[in-house]
């Protein structure tokens, strides 16, 4: 029995790491379009550097990411102290209606923004792809950051409030310090989802604006070149880094707060 | 009174952002399911309900159908890889039970085009795997699977496996391996403990990761665009045509107004069947 659930850890591992080692490798296989090694090359990275349209979407797809993280890590972050430190009316409703951009399918909630814009006449662009992304975010970064709330005792707040200290004062000093672990983390997450976003954007950017997943799609639209093997070893590279940070602060939160 | 002040700075912004870039996009694609399509890829603003009378259409009956399916297909491969996966990652030494983990989650934070294309890569005629084939077997033919339907449930379940594996793995971490002794000890088999002891008390995890794959594998887009090569229909294609191609606005709203319904249906269903088991669990 213990062999069986071995082997299978190993096929899972095999089958979730085959496929990307596969585009590492090729990214630097100097061929082109065969499958067999034919030498090793920077080539395509040299190409990558080289080509102005994907700095461009690279350039637009961080701006969008910034700003719709910005925005929806406030905006979750107020959301997360509501639900988590008050108890109100329609409570229940807004947790449900707050996860179902996230429940829906993606493609669902782009057409839904696409007729919204077209009807109400706003120019499909940086704007509408930050409101877009802003939607789905909020979700995300609401989740983190009540989870957070939930893993401390409050009860530090009201010794500070006891103590002397304003609301104003609590709040600062002592309420964001300690949900600070979460904010982070959730907005990362937010980023990583906005830089990673395809269906939505590819729905609401209009034509000026293309982001480096849309770009990466009409790349593979028109044909697999090597050199797509070369960016998407840069944006696996550029994951793992993410992803360790991601980690990092969590860590760093959960060694703080039981410090206390 | 200053604290309902303060409740209401706090969910203004959350209030105002979801009703307006929300629920109001909702309610403009649900009527745009009920307008008549105009000549040049506009729309005409007349009340019609042929759009809907066109998704029991035999045609797109069979796509929804397969969208189901395949989704279906695909959470079941998830939860039959995943199970065995997170079980026994559950009971790994700590120490490098959270760096397995990690290895499972970095795919996830790669982007999906990526991930998807990569299968591209293995799948093809002249791909990792036909090369493979061709090492270990001389003179095979090579396998065409990169545009079919097998290539799309791959993909799929590639893409969602770390979905259906994490919430698993949670359930089955917190399971207390007592009860499990305990129900030896009373003499039950292996077998019998997993499917009366261990299976039961991982319900919730297996609830939880069938919906996470679920639900975005039956609106998938990118997957059957990439690996199926656009040859074969699913409902996310083919709302995509209707809103970039064909240019039919009113009937691709009426067919991602019901994807939205296949999903929430799913939606009520999970939390039903999650009450039932936490009901059951108690008594």
């Amino acid at each position: 029995m213990k062999r069986i659930l071995e082997i299978n850890i190993c096929l899972v591992f095999l089958f979730l790491y085959l496929p990307i080692l596969a585009v590492v490798a090729f990214s630097f296989n100097s061929g082109e379009q065969t499958a067999v090694w034919q030498g090793f090359t920077f080539d395509w990275y040299a190409e990558l550097f080289a080509d102005a349209d994907l700095w461009r979407a690279c350039r637009n797809s961080l701006m969008v990411a910034g700003i719709a993280t910005l925005i929806a890590t406030v905006i979750g972050t107020a959301t997360a102290l509501a639900i988590e430190r008050y108890r109100f009316r329609f409570r229940e409703a807004l947790v449900r209606c707050l996860y179902l951009p996230i429940i829906i399918p993606d493609i669902v909630l782009a057409i839904a923004l696409l007729t919204f814009y077209v009807q109400t006449r706003m120019p499909l662009g940086l704007t509408s792809l930050i409101i877009a992304h802003s939607v789905f975010n909020i979700a995300f970064v609401t989740i983190v950051v009540r989870a957070r709330l939930q893993g401390y005792d409050n009860s530090v707040e009201d010794a500070a409030l006891d103590l002397g200290a304003t609301e104003w004062q609590t709040f600062w000093r002592i309420t964001l310090p300690l949900i600070a672990p979460g904010i982070i983390g959730g907005a990362l997450l937010a980023f990583t989802l906005s830089i990673d976003d395809f269906v939505t954007t590819f729905f609401t950017a209009g034509v000026g604006w293309t982001t480096l997943s849309v770009h990466i799609y009409s790349l593979l639209k028109f044909g697999i070149t090597p050199k797509i093997n070369a960016i998407s070893t840069m944006l696996l590279f550029n994951s793992i880094v993410f992803i360790l940070l991601f980690l990092w602060f969590r860590e760093k939160g959960a060694r703080n707060s039981s410090g206390i | 009174m200053r604290r309902n002040y303060r409740l209401l700075i706090l969910l203004f912004p959350v209030i105002f952002w979801l009703v307006c870039f929300f629920l109001i996009p909702l309610m403009s694609v649900f009527a745009y399911s009920f307008i008549e399509r105009g000549t040049y890829g506009g729309v005409r603003w007349n009340f019609t309900l042929e759009n809907y009378q066109r998704l029991f259409d035999g045609l797109y009956l069979g796509i929804l159908w397969r969208s189901v399916s395949t989704a279906t297909v695909a959470t079941a491969l998830c939860l039959l890889l995943g199970y065995p996966f997170a079980y026994y990652l559950a009971r790994y030494q700590p120490k490098w039970r959270n760096v397995l983990l990690l290895l499972v989650v970095i795919p996830f934070w790669t982007n999906f085009l990526i991930r998807t294309y990569a299968w591209i890569l293995i799948l093809r005629t002249e791909g990792v795997l036909n090369s493979l084939l061709a090492f270990l077997i001389p003179n095979v033919q090579p396998l065409e699977l990169l545009n079919t339907p097998i290539a799309v449930q791959i993909g799929l379940v590639y893409g969602y496996l770390p979905f259906m594996i994490l919430p698993l793995y949670a359930s089955l971490e917190q399971l207390d391996l007592g009860l499990m002794e305990a129900a030896q000890d009373l003499g039950a088999s292996p077998r019998r403990t997993f499917w009366h002891v261990t299976v039961p008390l991982s319900l919730p995890g297996i609830l939880a990761g069938s919906m996470l794959v679920f639900i975005p594998t039956v609106g998938a887009f990118i997957t059957p665009e990439l690996l199926g090569g656009g040859k074969v229909s699913y409902i996310g294609n083919v709302v995509e045509r209707q809103f970039k191609s064909a240019r039919d606005w009113p009937f691709g709203s009426a067919l991602s107004f019901l994807l939205m319904c296949i999903v929430l249906v799913g939606t009520v269903l999970y939390f039903r069947a999650l009450q039932s088991s936490e009901d059951e669990m108690r008594t």
